[in-house]
């Protein structure tokens, strides 16, 4: 009986050893953003996402500070932080999904992937389906994405008198390099 | 038997319940935790005419036009002191993101100025905790009108102007600025003027939608100045900021049309109540040097 006590906890050990092996954290990352207008090019980039990637689920949770994302013009930033974004009052923006496809993450290759969640940004969730490649290289694995974000979806107000400078549309590039969490 | 059946649904509970952890509370500790510091505690580097604990970021130009019309007790033929101004243009760079270098030209006595602004402390909460902004200021101004009064040395243009500017973001919408100030001049203009003139400013700013603000200042020296034989009033400002996109528009009724500190400070006699108050604007344009 002692014996089967102790098998099992070990199993239980195991599983749960295995659980953590299974994830996977950004060692270095980058979220930008570029719009494209008439007056003056707007451009963004967030070097401190932070994302947990479950290899065993294929779930997958990304996160960002709104305040981190560092414009060229410290004006425009200021601007974005108060004005568009909010920040004080929703200070995140947020990936929750799973990665649809069934991938063999001890193997390297290149994947396409797509993944199915919800995405707040501005306080505002939307369901989204974002599609990315995924390159698994020697236990390290890099995700990159690129997406839109409709202005109007996530209820960011644009002035109409400022309106040229900003496009409906935002463009979001994403790269992320997980490795094992320790 | 049951005891091992009891184990194992133990156990599947521990993982069930370690899995619906969910990676988010994991998230939040691999989210670094770093100070969130008070931003926008004014829109500009200017309250009205005073300035502001706000600096120039590294490598921002800002381009300055200031501009105050006549009193509008001048009347209808002077169309109420809009036929009259003076203008004061500058440029300030923002050398580090703590400090700010500028020099300007008035029209008023064709007066040049320079200033250099640093930033001390800063307002932030979270994982630091500091409930006020400080920045120190030092400025000097040179005027260059000719006068035929008296027989000036150049060092007898001079004056020098000293500022701490202490200020807090209390919350979204409304901060406050204390601003205590000291003005040195070489030569004064009436011998009832003492060459160091001590001033405090206290100076608002309440947001009134996600663009715009009122702000209002008010200047106290200690001992009142003479411009002539008038003696000066304290200084009184309340105006508006408007922000659109990469400008800041500032409009303001003001009893004074000084734009440097030793104008606006001590050499003012406007009285509100005589409606000797003036209309006026501030126009800032930020161009940004920065790469990446």
């Amino acid at each position: 009986m002692k014996k089967t006590i102790s098998i099992i906890s070990v199993m239980t050990l195991s599983i749960l050893s295995a659980f953590s092996q299974d994830l996977f954290t950004v060692k270095s990352g980058e979220v930008s953003f570029y719009s494209k207008t008439p007056v003056e090019d707007i451009s963004a980039k967030n070097k401190k996402p932070v994302s947990i990637l479950n290899t065993a689920n294929n779930e997958i949770v990304v996160q960002m500070q709104i305040v981190n994302f560092k414009f060229p013009n410290s004006l425009m930033e200021e601007h974005f932080n108060e004005n568009y974004m909010e920040t004080t009052k929703f200070p995140t923006a947020k990936f929750n999904g799973k990665i649809n496809e069934k991938i063999d993450f001890t193997k390297d290759g290149v994947y396409n992937v797509t993944s199915t969640g919800k995405l707040n940004v501005h306080g505002v969730t939307q369901d989204r389906t974002i599609t990315g490649k995924l390159t698994i290289n020697k236990g390290e694995i890099k995700l990159e994405s690129n997406f839109d974000i409709a202005l109007v979806d996530h209820k960011i107000e644009v002035p109409t008198v400022v309106f040229a400078k900003i496009a409906e549309k935002i463009n979001v590039s994403l790269l992320l390099n997980y490795v094992q969490k320790k | 038997m049951k005891k091992y059946f009891t184990l194992i649904l133990f156990n599947c509970l521990i993982i069930s319940a370690i899995n619906a952890q969910n990676l988010d509370s994991l998230l939040t500790s691999e989210t670094e935790v770093e100070p969130e510091y008070a931003t926008a505690t004014f829109k500009s580097t200017r309250i009205i005419n005073f300035q502001s604990v706000e600096q120039l970021r590294t490598k921002h130009l800002d381009f300055r036009i200031h501009h105050r019309f006549g009193p509008v007790n001048d009347g209808a033929y002077n169309f109420y002191g809009l036929d009259n101004g003076v203008i004061t243009m500058s440029f300030e760079y923002g050398v580090t993101d703590w400090a700010e270098v500028g020099i300007s030209r008035g029209s008023a006595e064709k007066t040049f100025n320079a200033f250099g602004k640093f930033r001390i402390l800063r307002q932030s909460s979270g994982s630091k905790v500091m409930p006020v902004s400080v920045s120190a200021y030092a400025s000097t101004d040179f005027y260059t009108l000719k006068r035929t009064d008296v027989v000036l040395k150049n060092i007898d243009r001079f004056s020098y102007i000293y500022q701490i500017m202490v200020a807090r973001k209390f919350n979204e919408s409304f901060s406050l600025q204390f601003t205590p100030t000291l003005i040195h001049q070489n030569l004064v203009k009436t011998a009832l003027n003492p060459n160091d003139t001590w001033a405090f400013g206290l100076g608002g700013r309440m947001k009134l939608t996600r663009r715009s603000s009122f702000n209002s200042e008010y200047s106290y020296a200690i001992r009142p100045n003479y411009v002539g034989a008038i003696k000066t009033a304290n200084g009184l400002s309340l105006g508006f900021d408007i922000e659109t996109g990469g400008h800041v528009f500032q409009v303001m009724l003001t009893n004074t049309n000084g734009m440097i500190e030793r104008k606006f400070i001590t050499e003012s006699a406007g009285s509100w109540l005589k409606g000797n108050f003036m209309l006026g604007f501030n126009i800032s344009r930020t161009f940004s040097f920065k790469k990446d």
